[in-house]
């Protein structure tokens, strides 16, 4: 597969793994040499270091949230020239690969974000406290990005131009079998009600975060869930209230133009809210810190306003998608 | 006391057969208000310990505090956080960005600071006024005179209204006579509140009368001027 | 928050007066890095309009097209076999059609020779494509001579030209009526080239495709998403064949990118080591120069992208024309269709910006790192 998109991905990944590479090798030197009192050459040189590859990385996990979205907007895309595919769920069920790779470039993009974070918070404590945790950190994800572009590679060039793929219609169906299919079948007013008590439950949370500037794992722990929860929602009843169609699963269709890419509407400030929620867990643990106390106390507050504020948007727009909707989904309701 | 360097070292090379310990053990104090020299041949370490003493680099071991805070083992981000408020440095080339204005040279260690444009300007234009640059403001550095660009690197010194004054060889490139006048204008300075550290190894800077101490180095160790 | 934005703008202006006083450097750089990205930017946008164009002529062809084969090779259809179809469910109109090209020793050119019922033309009318129009110099009312099958002249009348708006397929394009395409190539009236189905319902196409297999096992079914879905593999195929070539200039630029950023001269380097003597931190001298490089991406990509757009959609991409006209000699002058992908401008951003970035990073970082003290030495 020659496509330029399918090129730019292959490439930005193993950019990626490269720069991954090169960082993880600094990372061992830092666990070993890493000592702030000594005013030695070596350490002058580690501090130094510490800028490049800082910016390497701020780089390497920018990129990586842009290709996860080109990636699932190529497969989009793609689907026009595979026999069966009419969105990305019929790309992705190709071959075994395309389903792990986007699962691993969703774990790629949550795990960077709160690498940004802690390296964000890490600058500000005059004795660099957290270096150690943060490069140890950094050596846990480079694994995740090897695979990933190992699996992508896989992925696309294993693509059977004549192969008859199924699409959302036989994969999100309520009739079908395994998780997608379970997923779907969940009632509407199940999943709806349980979205309400999430969202009330992460709102109540990020309120409580915000205000007394601790336990942020609160927050971490209520934002996982509620991600889980929403993209369960998403599937089970969201998408049938978009698409107007009571038995049309699909979590990608809603991507396209034809529903006015509404998806990405719910998609990117729900990965927001959950990145930063997921990362005030791993702010608020370091304010007994004396170099970082301020800091987590100042920065604390608005990683969980800015969490909710996305959450809010994404619950909106969910609220706006059904109530806007033709569909009445009385059967099923009463 | 102000400032207290507690058996300060700094190598160069470390680990190298070309090891060199530029500082070899330096213990002394700096005082609040007052007017100190740094006395010494070129290659003495005067302009090494005066670096460290200005945030612009580490010791490679030993202690500096600055009032209650110990600079020493400062990261650079936090260092230089220190520096520019604490400090103002006068060169000994003057150091002016040539192709920028005058005031546009005196602005450029505030724009870190992220101020209010139009209060930085203010801030600038006061200084101008009072060394008698004002109508250089917007002229570019290249045509000033050495006086001129001497002025304008002592008003770039103060924009951050640092605490300490750090003028390394100040002198170098000035006849007697502006020698003479720098010295009266950090006088002033000096009496306005301001802590000034020289280095140098010019008669007109060491004999003059303002100056309230010398400190004599020699090969990286202090050989006169104990308080 | 106000003071980190009042900071970046201070570290623009800078950035912007240091460009201006290197302007020989940054001019070098910055036309080197839009010639890139306009030759980039000029394929994609050509082979992508190019696409939309066929996918946007395909939109109303019918959704079957039915051949016949004999002995591998496609022949005539005889006009019973609308009979033997039948009625099939789902097809809501089915009719013959009768098409060819015509070889013209004149101009050395192929031209398309299809026949019209809209335009209810008499035996002797002809409508023609501009291409065909202004390589024999004709206008409507005069007359273009044809052979025929039998070897005579026959003349027709034209009556009208076809609008250049999609021109890339009508410029060689001749419309006739059927007793005139008889004639002129000597098919009787039971034969046509082909037989067209529409369906309703895309469901349904592939059910009626078996159908007409197990009625007419001599004929080929060809659906039309099927040559959609293979233009789209043939378009982006080519596409990416192209931007491979194009992956040497790439890093070529990769390289010339590199050497000026780490290429510092010692004024340059001297104005570093100030800024850091004065009080920048080597974050901030990184963030500097980082607008340094937004900026001139940015001017790049802007220059870049709207100089390749006018190339492809108002000088009808111009400069590729020897390497991908490809079609007969009547090279359309064509007015592409301006379409821009959000997509494809994704790609073009990956393929410049990202290696330019990669590119000046360590280079950045290592005349950031200056030492701040290097200005007393």
């Amino acid at each position: 597969m020659l496509n330029p998109a399918i090129l730019v991905l292959l490439m930005v990944s193993i950019i990626i793994s490269t720069m991954l590479l090169v960082a993880a090798t600094f990372a061992f030197r830092i666990l070993r040499h890493w000592d702030i009192q000594s005013g030695s050459e070596l350490q002058l040189r580690l501090e130094r270091r510490t800028y490049l590859v800082s910016t390497l990385l701020i780089w390497a996990f920018l990129f990586e949230f842009l290709s996860l979205l080109l990636f699932i907007y190529n497969a989009e895309s793609l689907s026009g020239q595979f026999v069966g595919a009419m969105c990305a769920t019929g790309v992705l069920n190709l071959n075994p690969w395309g389903w792990p790779t986007l699962f691993l470039k969703i774990a790629m993009f949550f795990v960077s974000a709160i690498w940004l974070v802690l390296n964000y918070l890490d600058n500000r404590g005059y004795d660099y406290p957290l270096i150690r945790f943060k490069y140890a950190l950094l050596l846990l994800a480079l694994p995740l990005v090897v695979a990933e572009t190992i699996v992508q590679w896989l992925h696309f060039t294993e693509m059977e131009p004549n192969l008859i793929t199924s699409c959302c219609g036989t994969l999100f169906s309520a009739d079908a079998q395994g998780i997608s299919a379970e997923v779907s079948g969940i009632t509407p007013a199940k999943s709806i009600v349980t979205l309400a008590i999430s969202a009330i439950l992460v709102i109540a949370a990020g309120v409580w975060v915000a205000l007394r500037g601790r336990s942020g794992w609160l927050l971490s722990i209520m934002g996982a869930a509620a991600f889980v929860i929403a993209l369960l929602a998403i599937i089970s009843s969201i998408s049938l209230y978009i698409y107007e169609h009571p038995h049309h699963h699909c979590p990608f269709c809603i991507l396209k133009q034809g529903h006015g890419y509404v998806g990405y509407f719910l998609y990117i400030p729900l990965f927001l809210a959950t990145a930063l929620s997921l990362s005030a867990g791993f702010v608020s643990p370091w304010r007994k810190i004396v170099s970082l106390s301020q800091t987590v106390a100042e920065m604390l507050p608005v990683i969980s306003w800015l969490a909710l504020f996305f959450f809010i948007q994404f619950y909106l727009t969910a609220a706006w998608s059904v109530w806007v909707s033709r569909l009445t989904m009385m059967e099923v309701w009463w | 006391m102000l400032i207290e360097l507690t058996d300060v070292r700094k190598a160069f090379n470390q680990g190298k057969p070309n090891e060199f310990w530029a500082i070899q053990g330096i213990t002394t104090q700096f005082e609040v208000n007052r007017i100190s020299c740094l006395k010494g041949a070129s290659g003495s370490g005067k302009t090494t310990l005066m670096s460290m003493i200005g945030c612009l680099s580490r010791p490679t071991s030993g202690r500096i505090r600055l009032q209650d805070r110990t600079i020493s083992s400062l990261p650079e981000r936090f260092l230089t956080q220190v520096r520019r408020h604490t400090f103002g440095f006068i060169f000994q080339r003057f150091n002016l960005i040539p192709g920028l204005s005058v005031v546009e040279n005196i602005m450029l260690p505030a724009y870190p600071l992220g101020l209010k444009a139009s209060s930085l300007r203010n801030r600038a234009d006061r200084l101008l006024e009072q060394f008698l640059l004002a109508d250089k403001s917007d002229n570019p550095v290249e045509w000033l005179s050495g006086g001129e660009a001497q002025r304008v690197a002592i008003c770039r010194a103060l924009i951050n209204d640092p605490q300490i004054l750090i003028a390394d060889e100040p002198t170098a490139n000035l006849d007697s006579r502006l020698s003479r006048e720098f010295m009266a204008l950090l006088d002033e300075l000096s009496k306005s509140g301001k802590t000034v550290l020289i280095s140098s190894h010019d008669p007109v800077v060491f004999d003059s009368p303002v100056v309230d101490r010398v400190v004599e180095l020699e090969d990286g160790v202090m050989v006169a001027g104990e308080t | 928050m106000i003071t980190i934005l009042r900071k970046q703008r201070y570290f623009i202006d800078y950035t912007l007066g240091t460009m201006m006083r290197h302007k020989g450097k940054s001019l070098g750089l910055l036309s080197v890095y839009t010639m890139i990205i306009f030759m980039l930017a000029s394929v994609m946008l050509f082979s992508h309009a190019m696409r939309s164009e066929a996918v946007a002529l395909l939109a109303d062809s019918p959704e079957i097209i039915v051949q016949r084969i004999q002995a591998g090779r496609s022949v005539m259809v005889p006009a019973e076999y609308l009979q033997r179809i039948g009625k099939l469910r789902g097809v809501t109109e089915k009719r013959g059609r009768l098409w060819g090209y015509y070889y013209d020793p004149a101009v050395k050119a192929n031209y398309t020779v299809m026949v019209s019922e809209q335009d209810n033309l008499s035996i002797n009318d002809i409508v023609i494509g501009a291409g065909i129009a202004r390589t024999r110099g004709l206008s409507v009312g005069d007359y273009l001579t044809l052979r025929s099958h039998e070897g005579k002249a026959f003349s027709f009348r034209v009556v009208r030209l076809l609008e250049s708006e999609s021109e890339l397929i009508s410029s060689d394009l001749l419309l006739i009526s059927s007793v005139g395409y008889r004639r002129l190539f000597g098919i009787d009236e039971s034969y046509y080239t082909d037989l067209v189905l529409s369906v309703r319902n895309p469901r349904e196409i592939q059910k009626i495709a078996e159908k007409l297999t197990r009625l007419l096992p001599d004929s080929r079914p060809i659906l039309r998403a099927e040559i959609l879905r293979t233009y789209e593999s043939l378009f982006s195929w080519r596409q990416g064949v192209m931007l491979i070539l194009l992956l040497g200039s790439v890093l070529a630029f990769v390289i010339f990118a590199w050497d000026k950023a780490s290429g510092l001269s010692a004024e340059e380097r001297k104005e570093i080591g100030i800024l850091k003597a004065v009080g920048w931190e080597t974050g901030e001298v990184m963030r500097m120069k980082f607008w340094e490089g937004v900026i001139i991406s940015l001017m790049a990509f802007l220059i870049g992208y709207l100089a390749a757009y006018l190339h492809v959609f108002y000088t009808s991409a111009g400069l590729f024309e020897p390497v991908l006209k490809g079609w007969s000699v009547l090279y359309p002058s064509f007015q592409l269709t301006p379409s821009v992908d959000g997509l494809q401008l994704a790609t073009l951003f990956f393929f410049t910006v990202l290696p330019y970035t990669l590119a000046t990073i360590v280079p950045v970082w290592r005349a950031s790192i200056t030492d701040p003290d290097l200005v007393m030495r």
